[in-house]
């Protein structure tokens, strides 16, 4: 009795490796992995195309702009996801390693300043916000709201939105002493949802429940962002190592976005398209 | 042989007399299983050690003390070491001189001035910002961070924590303890990323709506009996050498005016708490707590264990020299157990101060200036939680001042548990002398 039992789990093993040797063999694996802002998009991009074309599995990481870097270095992903173009010291980095990295734009995103919806303010100037994130503006009645203390919100330094806010907003400054870090675009309007003081930037994707503010008197919105009017904005990307293989599923992968379908996908999870048919 | 042998309990028959190779065979076999033991006794410790200079290799270059050319400089000189076994002697020559080359570098890396500065700014200088060109790393207000959460959750977790372990030791009746220590150790097996949860999405906004009124209902709800038995204690104690018919009215006097100093004290903390204003529902206060109950059950449990280990005995001796069920509990039990009851606090610090979680979501993350230290109201950031985050962007291959830095805040963190380990072995082998010789 004993006996067979041993046999039958042993089988059962045996068929499980084989199963899942032979699926491995039949599939070609594409590997993303980078920024948590562009993940949706790669998710979104990735579904759809693993829709389309049987046999090919996608697997999308979120673990960091700077972790896709490592990614592509260690070679453990052939696709990185990154919300700000790479520094010079990781493209040096990844040359040294013999790889050669391609940036494709994929998206735009723009960054909403969010407040919550009690607050009377709807509209600061680019100077202001930076003034209220070195600390210089403390109050909601200096900026024509009511007397209570602001409660800063920041995405965490290792993050691409921390990264453009900075380079965007802050021009290099240092964000004061005193503000709150949190670690996904979600918590950062979750806080402000909760919070009648606060003041966050957060991905266009994400102001459900909270009010985006009008910057230098212009609303964040996709025309905006497209045209170039609304003054915080950037362009998400996608490294490859040296351009893809024509007609490959990476190369077929990453000229998505510039299909009709490919603009409606990134469309429809609150992103803006690079083109415009 | 029949008269040699013996059945033993499942039946089987087995020989008294061994022949000398069936006793060699037993030996060696004995011999192997003694080692295996020791080494998997001693891999724990082997763990502790590597994971300590492993934490130094990487933290050490951030002080400008470069021990990786003496760690790559080691590699070298084994790899040639092995190279000679196989009659290699040149290139164990060479490696000689490559290992001297590294300390040679090493040496040269050192700088007294620089160390110096980097260790100054990294202990009290409060400027925090590691991915700027270059990185400013003073990492102070980052320490007070973690400990002003560390002491709430002390304050809050010691207090309860052995006052609920005395009751469930000698207080509540044996029947009902079963049911009870399960439960509060039920709280141990809630994962930390629940209680964050909890803390960031329930508490902080309640926090941040009903301010100190929330706060209040529970130090009411626990102040209460609390002072009711400390004023019952103290009076059965501080009246223990009085007369004896004189004893009740003096023991009336006492607890009565124990109740009314400790209420008055009650009310004053009562009222302070509820005048408490937040601007932010994620708060020092906030991790401070739930880190207390997440402390809680490791308290309870230990001091519990120590509480037992006392023994019937004592308790006895206790109650036959006519002492009262307050004066055995304060005079007798409370002092024996003191070592355990010392290493359940300390079991309690160290897991508040190396929890992640819970102080990433609900503490806000802000680094305060020095004007705004131990004001609990306001966000803070801690060690761990600064960690975690930063160990994203700050990566190996781009090899980097930040990434040194986190690494330097592991192995602060880690000498301090092992020092708070050290002296809670101190404690718990004092006592027992103390006990047991004397």
């Amino acid at each position: 009795m004993i006996k067979m039992r041993w046999f039958v789990t042993g089988l059962m093993a045996a068929v499980m490796m084989l199963g899942g040797m032979s699926a491995r063999a039949a599939e070609t694996q594409i590997r993303m992995d980078g920024s948590t802002t562009v993940g949706p998009i790669a998710k979104a991009l990735a579904e759809y195309y693993m829709d389309q074309n049987e046999g090919v599995s996608i697997v999308v990481g979120e673990s960091g702009s700077g972790n896709g870097v490592r990614s592509l270095i260690n070679k453990s992903a052939e696709i990185a996801n990154m919300s700000r173009f790479m520094r010079a010291s990781e493209f040096k980095a990844c040359v040294e390693q013999e790889i050669l990295p391609v940036a494709h734009v994929v998206a735009l995103d723009g960054l909403a300043i969010i407040v919550h919806s009690s607050n009377p303010v709807s509209d600061l100037t680019l100077e202001q916000v930076r003034k209220i994130y070195k600390g210089e503006i403390t109050n909601w009645n200096e900026v024509g709201g009511p007397d209570r203390r602001i409660v800063r919100v920041s995405r965490d330094t290792n993050s691409g939105t921390y990264e453009t806010f900075s380079e965007v907003v802050m021009q290099k400054e240092r964000i004061a002493a005193g503000t709150q870090y949190v670690n996904s675009n979600g918590q950062a309007r979750d806080t402000v949802v909760n919070t009648p003081a606060a003041i966050a930037f957060v991905g266009l994707g994400f102001t459900e429940r909270v009010k985006a503010l009008k910057i230098n008197g212009v609303e964040a919105s996709n025309e905006t962002v497209v045209s170039g009017d609304y003054p915080i904005a950037r362009a998400l990307y996608m490294f490859t190592d040296g351009y893809p293989e024509l007609g490959s599923h990476v190369h077929r992968l990453l000229t998505l976005h510039l299909t009709q379908t490919g603009q409606r996908i990134i469309e429809a999870i609150g992103f803006v398209p690079v083109t415009r048919y | 042989m029949a008269e040699h042998s013996a059945t033993n309990r499942i039946g089987r028959q087995t020989n008294l007399l061994l022949s000398a190779r069936a006793r060699l065979i037993r030996r060696i076999l004995g011999l192997i299983g003694h080692t295996i033991l020791i080494l998997i006794t001693s891999a724990s410790a082997l763990a502790v050690f590597f994971i300590f200079i492993y934490i130094g290799k990487d933290a050490l270059p951030f002080f400008g003390i470069h021990v990786e050319y003496l760690w790559d400089g080691a590699a070298d000189m084994l790899g040639g070491a092995l190279g000679l076994l196989r009659g290699d002697v040149t290139g164990f020559r060479e490696s000689l001189g490559e290992f001297a080359e590294a300390i040679g570098r090493f040496r040269d890396g050192l700088s007294f001035t620089y160390t110096r500065g980097r260790l100054t700014e990294f202990f009290t200088g409060i400027d925090w910002y590691p991915s700027r060109e270059p990185g400013e790393f003073g990492a102070a207000s980052i320490f007070v961070g973690s400990a002003m959460v560390t002491l709430g959750a002390i304050i809050f977790a010691v207090p309860v924590g052995v006052s609920a372990a005395v009751c469930l030791s000698d207080v509540l009746p044996f029947k009902l303890r079963q049911y009870t220590k399960p439960i509060i150790e039920v709280l141990a097996a809630i994962p930390s990323v629940a209680y964050g949860f909890f803390a960031a999405v329930v508490f902080g906004p309640q926090l941040l709506r009903r301010g100190g009124t929330l706060l209040e209902i529970p130090v009411w709800a626990l102040g209460v009996p609390l002072t009711v038995i400390i004023s019952v204690v103290l009076g059965d104690l501080l009246t223990s050498k009085v007369d004896l018919n004189k004893r009740r009215v003096a023991k009336t006097l006492v607890t009565i005016l124990a109740l009314c100093m400790f209420g008055a004290g009650l009310w004053w903390l009562g009222s302070a708490i509820r005048g408490l204003q937040f601007n932010s529902g994620q708060n020092a206060l906030n991790a401070s707590i739930i880190l207390g109950i997440m402390a809680l059950p490791t308290v309870v449990s230990v001091s519990e264990d120590a509480l037992q280990a006392v023994g019937r005995d004592l308790r006895a001796g206790s109650y036959a020299l006519g002492s009262t069920r307050a004066e055995t509990m304060m005079r007798v039990v409370l002092p024996a157990a003191s070592s355990g009851i010392c290493a359940a606090v300390i079991l309690g610090v160290m897991r508040a101060i190396g929890e992640t979680m819970v102080v990433w979501m609900a503490s806000g993350n802000a680094l305060q200036p020095r004007a705004d230290w131990f004001n609990f109201t306001l966000p803070v950031r801690t060690l761990t939680a600064s960690i975690a985050a930063d160990m994203g962007e700050a990566d190996q291959v781009i090899g980097s001042q930040r990434y040194h830095v986190l690494f330097a805040m592991a192995l602060a963190l880690l000498s301090f548990c092992f020092v708070c380990n050290l002296i809670s072995e101190w404690a718990v082998h004092r006592t027992r002398k103390k006990l047991a010789g004397e």
